[in-house]
């Protein structure tokens, strides 16, 4: 691998974790307010949510450009705020991936939320626990498998994030240039073929990775917790 | 330690809870058929379902009263609660689970861990995961969970009623140990007569959502006729004599002596029969010739009617034993208050089960 190569791997695992870290939570947030509670706008919620999933990505792109930009007023209100800029700049990369894979992370952990036995959590709260402790020996534990499906989900979907990027923060080597747009650049270019075949093979073989990294993953959880002796 | 005071209403979809009683230190059973509200009641003891009106306390604390707008949440109730299913942690291992009260409850207490687990017969279990447990170990280990919560009261919701009829022989031996060793208010729900017979002090029958009678198991079961079933009596005596070489005892009880099958129980233990009144004849003349080998001598008390059957409440010194024979017979014999007769009753289908508490 050369060391365009490796940067630009470098570059599109640093995008698409800071994308994950970033929307874990608020994913996880989300999830347990659709599983759990009965609210006005519930049904909103859920279509925004769900939103990245079925709108072009140029079109989410171009909202994020509007909202997130140089003068957006979120844009605006982030770098006085914390400094931070996202306008053509790697975090306006991962913030266009967040915001992407953000559905794909939510569904499955809503789905392993849903099927946590709330008998559990009932027999907790008779044993002396209260909400937080419950919450976090009896429900975190039993979603994990989900909440690891999602991440490992929204990584790839993160990692190959296309449109939604160009369209936000362009294609900049060293900056927003992720494996898919470096991919798009070299195909652009007449003698550009073989070195973007060497970064397709690449991102089959992350993609392969991942997906058997996950398998096994959710595959030694679930014996952890079906049949005991991990 | 303290009493159980119960004494609430409320609604349920459209089903209404009226129930009064108390429990004290012992096994009172909240006896009724599927549907009848029992388990409700013991949800809004537990505070997971809320009374509309009432107060339930216990002996130290005030759990729910709707006129002082008391109403604790669950967790600091100081109640063992052990489910119909058990409900145990599938991420953690039995140990973890035994122990969950102490490290995630913060509930802490004299019940030393070692005991409880002898009690139940876990030692050997205790790194296990409950999903390669056997249902009657999973429920065990759920009950010592409960007990290790250091509770000031223990529900139980037909605690057994997931087991086939084997596991329930198999785990009843443990419920008796621990009810005979509680100082505390154990609520026992159940549909079952023969739990109900062997486990409890007390009997409160719930028909319907609301309290129908409280009293021994031997007062309630007699009467027992819901669901199709049949009157129950229930006597209590103590073994005096064993008979190595064919497997029966004879226990003296209030007066009558009644022979049965067994060949575990030592003289002198506690037993508790089980004798169904359709398992009575009635004579009115010491019977030779015949294969039942005990016939008390007793005195009709009552004989009530019920279209073909008739049902002839005989008392034999302080016992009483209830037989179902048919209206025909009833009168074909002249069954009336106060006739001297006798109480047929095979050693065959006399139950039993051992009484640690009276020991």
């Amino acid at each position: 691998m050369s060391g365009v190569e490796i940067d630009i791997l470098l570059l599109s695992a640093k995008v698409a974790l800071a994308a994950i870290a970033f929307s874990l939570v608020p994913a996880f947030a989300v999830a347990w307010l659709l599983a759990r509670r009965r609210f006005a706008g519930r049904a909103l919620l859920e279509g925004l949510v769900a939103l990245p999933l079925v709108l072009p990505p140029v079109v989410t792109g171009f909202a994020l450009l509007l909202l997130f930009g140089a003068r957006g007023p979120l844009g605006q209100l982030f770098e006085n705020l914390f400094g931070l800029t996202f306008a053509f700049r790697w975090t306006g990369a991962a913030l266009a991936a967040g915001v992407m894979a953000f559905p794909l992370i939510v569904r499955p952990i809503r789905l392993s939320l849903e099927a946590v036995d709330q008998g559990l959590e009932e027999a907790a709260a008779t044993l002396g626990a209260d909400r937080m402790v419950v919450f976090l020996t009896v429900t975190l534990p039993l979603a994990l498998p989900g909440l690891l499906a999602g991440a490992v989900l929204g990584f790839a979907k993160a990692l190959g994030e296309f449109g939604a990027t160009i369209t936000f923060v362009s294609n900049i080597p060293g900056e927003t240039q992720t494996l898919s747009l470096a991919i798009y650049a070299l195909l652009q270019s007449p003698e550009g073929d073989a070195a973007a075949l060497r970064l397709i093979l690449l991102s089959i073989v992350l993609a392969l990775g991942a997906v058997l990294a996950s398998e096994w993953v959710a595959r030694s959880l679930a014996k952890r917790l079906n049949d005991g002796n991990p | 330690m303290g009493i159980l005071e119960v004494d609430i209403s409320g609604r349920v979809g459209n089903f209404t809870i009226v129930a009064q009683f108390c429990a004290r230190p012992g096994v009172t059973a909240l006896f009724g058929r599927s549907g009848a509200g029992k388990s409700t009641i013991l949800k809004m003891i537990a505070g997971t379902v809320r009374p509309e009106r009432g107060r339930i306390s216990s002996a130290r604390r005030v759990l729910f009263d709707s006129d002082a707008a008391v109403d604790l949440p669950p967790r600091t109730r100081g109640i063992g609660f052990v489910f119909q299913e058990g409900r145990l942690f599938p991420h953690m291992t039995v140990r973890r689970n035994l122990t969950y009260a102490r490290w995630a409850g913060g509930r802490r207490g004299e019940r030393r861990f070692d005991e409880v687990v002898a009690l139940l017969g876990l030692e050997k279990h205790l790194n296990r995961h409950p999903a390669t447990l056997s249902g009657g170990e999973r429920q065990r280990v759920a009950i010592g969970r409960a007990l290790l919560a250091e509770p000031e009261i223990l529900l139980m919701d037909e605690p057994l009623s997931s087991l086939d009829r084997e596991r329930r022989a198999d785990i009843l031996p443990y419920l008796e140990v621990v009810a005979s060793q509680a100082r505390i208010p154990i609520l026992y729900v159940s549909h079952e007569t023969d739990e109900v017979a062997q486990l409890a002090d007390r009997v409160v029958a719930v028909e319907g959502g609301k309290v129908r009678a409280i009293g021994t198991p031997a007062e309630i079961l007699r009467h027992d006729r819901q669901d199709g079933g049949e009157p129950v009596s229930i006597l209590e005596g103590r073994v005096t004599e064993r008979d190595e070489r064919y497997g029966t005892i004879t226990a003296m009880a209030g007066g009558a002596t009644i022979e049965l099958p067994e060949d575990a129980l030592a003289v002198g233990s506690h037993v508790r029969l089980r004798i169904r009144a359709s398992d009575v004849a009635i004579a009115i003349t010491p019977q030779a010739g015949l294969s039942i080998r005990n016939q008390l001598a007793g005195t009709i008390e009552t004989v009530e009617r019920f279209g073909t059957f008739a049902e002839v409440t005989v008392s034999v010194g302080s016992e009483r034993i209830v037989s179902r024979v048919t209206s025909k017979s009833a009168d074909a014999l002249g069954l009336v208050a106060g006739k001297p007769v006798f109480a047929l009753v095979k050693v065959v289908s006399v139950e039993h089960g051992r009484l640690l508490r009276a020991d």
